[in-house]
């Protein structure tokens, strides 16, 4: 150890004996315990205990997830690097990388919305320039209870203020996302951020790499006793009493992220750094067992020398505190003065704290004395790892479409409910809070297409950028949901002409020892495995967020999709509003044909049953290259894939985002199918050149059907059913804004 | 001709800044770290938006006791032209350069959206890329950008044609339906007594590049540094 460690007086303060007992309260079962004390062949101190319940948490080890994740796909030759380290990375040509990665912070954001979703959105993107990227855009995937419910208000007002509050100071724009509503969140609701940053290939950072006698150094702001057991926390179920967890949510501090931003990316450029990652989780324990263990050293640190907030903390805290805004790396020994001095520029904290061994143990001194000294492999190999029970799943029944007409045909007034319903209602309010114009690379503000745009510095090449999930589909029919996810990710960044590359998933379920959760669970992954594999669209980086129920109520299943695509010619793309006046539209792929689990039957009929319609993968990538070629050659001028609502609101969409109608004068269907069902892998675009489009699809045997003509200030669906752009859009505009107000 | 835009800690539209001004220029401004004592000779200093110091005390009131402060000061003294956004107004508000504070918005939220300004004159270095009363189409960005000031101040900055942005509408009306922030009678941006030095909330730099929404900001640019190029 390269410094003198400060003597203290030990504090007056005993660490509490440890048992079985003591191990359960941390999480730990029986079954582990004994492992426990068979790996060190005695009974573990108190921190050490700290130490094996974090690594050995669901959070952590993903010990009830990590046999059914070996299913996804997580490769492609355009991966540099799928799951495993901070956050995944692939090749966007030109030397450059794509750096992305979605986490959720659930638990925290419930108990305190504003702090729970602000250290959401800052370890994020601490993830993804922990790995040398600068991020470039950020997004979020929110659902939240009934709007009924008394806390949803509340929090979603915090929930947004946090992220904005982050985001904003970061200066990085967030510039997508999706927000849903359903009672089965009301007591746990999903916060799920996602960070996307370049870096050039040639300077990507890992936690790899490390060997003996190098110098770990720990840098950003000071520990103090916020979050300990965080991890922990977002292994458990909540009870009715989860506000008394609020000292388990850390506290942010975006500034001074921003700081550590600027300092780790200019240290970046010095070739100084042999390994680094962030502290997130577990903080201080899972860095340095993680930079250990995929280096195959040990680590031995003096924790005197932690730059502490608040006096007299014990080790255990020392090493479970999840202060934020903290990294761990290991420097090249000849470079740390180098490194020191970038450091003590921004104002931040700079400290060795200890070094790295031959060793494979895990040793821990302060106050003159060891409290931790146990061999790193079993905290990770060794971690629990559970085959779950499964219950069989039994699909819902087939839904009869025509129990659920239309009510008294009023085709426009359905619309209208529709557009206005929670889930379809113009998010505006909330994403005017969030910056997404700093950096000056938007191409595509929220509601203008399908996918985020975001130009890269000093080039015509943008990334394309997407959230999705349908829950409710999920919950259906988990394998077909399963599908549906990566499907409607790939179509969204098809619709505005990009290449979809590789996603990152959250995966957010209720209780895994509850066997019919592990069913919706293993169901969803298997789902999206196939879509992944058929569309070449694979899983780069994820997270898994188990036990979100509250009082038994488990949350719908939520596995949400981050997706990066790539445009190589920003200039190209479209967007989902109409553009000109007498432009032909027209819709690709089949006509719609279920109304099982659709926002129609929700809505209009107040039912929650049938199956989701069905995905066909081949058809995903058929017409989703189909519309990606039409889109390379300008040969339409907008395009939005037919989703949440089916064909009408998708319509919908693009007159108010164009601020201009149509008239569907070459239809004269009234079905409820037709219009609100959500069959997949369809698409409606507007061109000027209908005669080579409706061509050029047939020549590749892709369906279309020509539904009439944009123009004029009306949605003019029939002779007898007509509404006003500016009136549906004061309903689609006014939900969310007169929602918030009532208090 | 030198141009320099000042960085603070926790500035984050440095590069917004540098992209606009070099549009016109084609070179790229001097970035000066805020703990520089030297600017040296300078034609024209920015300061860009962003969240100086974490914006922890008031917006803004960090960065007006940083060293290179000193420095702005002299060279305001000197007559350089200073133009300050949304962050950087909210410095120069701090240093008592430009009259009057930024109060939180009215809404108490933040708020990222693209707005109308009028170009209140065009009769400065500044303002003379606009036609006066042309209406522009920038976005704000901020949280605190509710601009205050006692009415003997208002009065006299209207008197001295000081304001050079009000927030308006489509049509160019400064009524109701252009509220954005609270702000008095819809104050965008102001201009101090010499018209040396313009303070605005709004992001001119944001409205220049073909991808953006449009390229109205634009003017600003093509003005203020055809000032000092004599163009």
């Amino acid at each position: 150890m390269n410094a003198t460690p400060k003597i203290k007086e030990p504090p007056v303060f005993q660490e509490p004996k440890v048992s079985a007992k003591t191990a359960a309260a941390y999480g730990i079962t029986a079954e582990e315990y004994a492992h426990i004390l068979e790996i060190l062949d005695r009974e573990p101190s108190y921190t050490e205990l700290g130490i094996f319940s974090v690594m050995w948490s669901e959070h952590c080890s993903y010990k009830s997830s990590r046999l059914h994740l070996k299913k996804l796909p997580t490769d492609a030759p355009w991966v540099i690097q799928g799951p495993g380290e901070n956050a995944g990375v692939i090749d966007i040509g030109d030397g450059m990388a794509a750096v992305f990665k979605m986490e959720s912070h659930n638990h925290p954001s419930y108990i305190e919305p504003f702090q729970g979703a602000a250290t959401g959105v800052g370890g994020i993107m601490r993830d993804v320039f922990t790995m040398g990227a600068r991020p470039i855009a950020n997004l979020n995937a929110l659902r939240f209870g009934d709007p009924a419910h008394p806390k949803t208000r509340h929090l979603l007002a915090g929930v947004v203020s946090g992220i904005g509050g982050y985001g904003n100071c970061m200066g990085v724009p967030t510039v997508g996302g999706e927000v849903n509503f359903h009672p089965s969140y009301n007591g746990n609701i999903l916060v799920n951020a996602m960070t996307v940053g370049i870096a050039e290939q040639k300077n990507i950072y890992y936690a790899r790499g490390a060997a003996p006698n190098q110098p770990v150094v720990y840098v950003g702001s000071k520990t103090g006793r916020d979050g300990i057991h965080g991890a922990t926390m977002a292994s458990a179920s909540f009870d009715d009493d989860a506000e008394a967890q609020r000292p388990t949510v850390q506290v942010g501090d975006p500034f001074t992220e921003k700081l550590l931003l600027e300092a780790c990316l200019e240290l970046m450029q010095k070739d100084a750094i042999i390994a680094i990652q962030d502290m997130g989780a577990a903080g201080l324990t899972s860095s340095s067992v993680e930079i250990a263990d995929k280096g195959e050293i040990g680590v031995h640190l003096n924790l005197d020398l932690v730059p502490m907030r608040e006096t007299l903390m014990s080790p255990y805290e020392i090493m479970l505190s999840e202060s934020q805004e903290r990294m761990l790396m290991i420097l090249k020994p000849e470079k740390e003065a180098e490194a020191r001095a970038i450091f003590e520029k921004w104002d931040l904290d700079f400290a060795v704290i200890g070094t790295t061994t031959v060793a494979r143990q895990l040793k821990l001194d302060m106050y003159g004395r060891t409290w931790c000294d146990i061999p790193v492999p079993p905290l990770v190999d060794d971690a629990p790892m559970y085959d779950r029970p499964r219950a069989d799943f039994t699909p819902p029944e087939a839904l009869d479409n025509s129990l659920y007409d239309i009510p008294n045909g009023d085709i426009t007034a359905a619309l209208q409910t529709i557009i206005a319903s929670p889930d379809m209602a113009s998010k505006r309010w909330i994403w005017e809070q969030y910056d997404h114009l700093v950096m000056g690379e938007t191409i595509a503000a929220p509601g203008k297409a399908d996918s985020a745009l975001v130009k890269l510095p000093g080039s015509n090449k943008a990334l394309a950028m997407t959230s999705d999930c349908t829950p409710r589909y999920c919950a259906a029919n988990p394998h077909d949901g399963g599908k549906q996810v990566i499907a409607e990710s790939y179509r969204n960044i098809c619709a505005v002409g990009a290449l979809p590359l590789a996603v990152t998933d959250n995966l957010n379920f209720g209780n895994p020892e509850r066997p019919e959760i592990m069913a919706q669970f293993a169901g969803c992954i298997e789902g999206m495995a196939e879509a992944c594999r058929a569309l070449h669209y694979p899983v780069v980086s994820g997270n898994v967020s188990l036990y979100n129920e509250t009082s038994g109520q488990s949350i719908l299943p939520t596995p949400t999709i981050g997706g990066v695509g790539l445009m190589d010619d920003y200039t190209k793309a479209v967007g989902i509003g109409f553009k000109e006046e007498g432009e032909t539209i027209i819709m690709i792929g089949g006509d719609g044909a279920h109304l099982g689990s659709s926002l129609y039957l929700r809505e209009i009929h107040a039912k929650e049953i049938g199956l989701p319609p069905p995905v066909d993968l081949s058809a995903e990538l058929t017409n989703g290259t189909f519309i990606r070629e039409v889109i390379s050659q300008s040969m339409i001028s907008s395009c939005h894939d037919i989703s949440d609502g089916g064909l009408l609101p998708a319509l919908a969409d693009m007159a108010m985002a164009g601020d201009m109608g149509f008239v569907l004068d070459e239809v004269s269907q009234l079905s409820a199918a037709f219009w609100f069902g959500e069959d997949q892998a369809r698409y409606i675009v507007a061109t000027n050149k209908p005669d080579d489009f409706v061509k050029h699809a047939a020549d590749k045997n892709i369906q279309t059907r020509i539904l009439g003509r944009t123009g004029g200030k009306d949605l003019k669906i029939s002779s007898t059913h007509s509404i006003s752009v500016k009136e549906l859009k004061q309903s689609h505009e006014n939900w969310l804004p007169a929602y918030m107000e009532q208090e | 001709m030198d141009i320099a835009i000042l960085v603070f800690p926790g500035t984050n539209r440095e590069k917004d800044m540098a992209m606009a001004v070099q549009t016109v220029t084609g070179k790229a401004p001097r970035m000066v770290w805020h703990k520089e004592t030297d600017l040296g000779k300078l034609d024209l200093v920015i300061l860009p938006g962003g969240f100086s110091y974490g914006d922890y005390l008031r917006c803004g009131a960090m960065a007006a006791h940083s060293p290179i402060m000193k420095e702005v000061l002299r060279h305001a003294a000197r007559g350089t032209p200073l133009l300050g956004v949304c962050n950087g107004f909210q410095m120069l508000v701090e240093t008592g350069l430009l009259p009057g504070a930024l109060l939180r918005n009215q809404s108490l939220k933040f708020i990222c959206k693209q707005v109308y300004l009028r170009a209140e004159n065009n009769n400065n270095d500044f303002m003379r890329g606009f036609e006066a009363g042309q209406i522009i189409n920038v976005p704000v960005a901020h949280g605190e950008g509710n601009y205050f000031a006692d009415e003997d101040t208002i009065k006299t900055l209207n008197d001295q044609d000081r304001v050079a942005f009000r927030y308006c509408n489509e049509n160019g009306q400064s009524d109701e339906s252009a509220a954005i922030n609270g702000s008095r009678e819809h104050i965008a941006g102001i201009l101090s007594a010499d018209k040396k030095i313009l303070g605005m909330m709004p992001h001119p730099e944001n409205a220049t590049q073909s991808w953006q929404a449009n390229v109205s900001g634009l003017p600003l640019f093509t003005g203020m540094i055809g000032a000092i190029t004599g163009a």
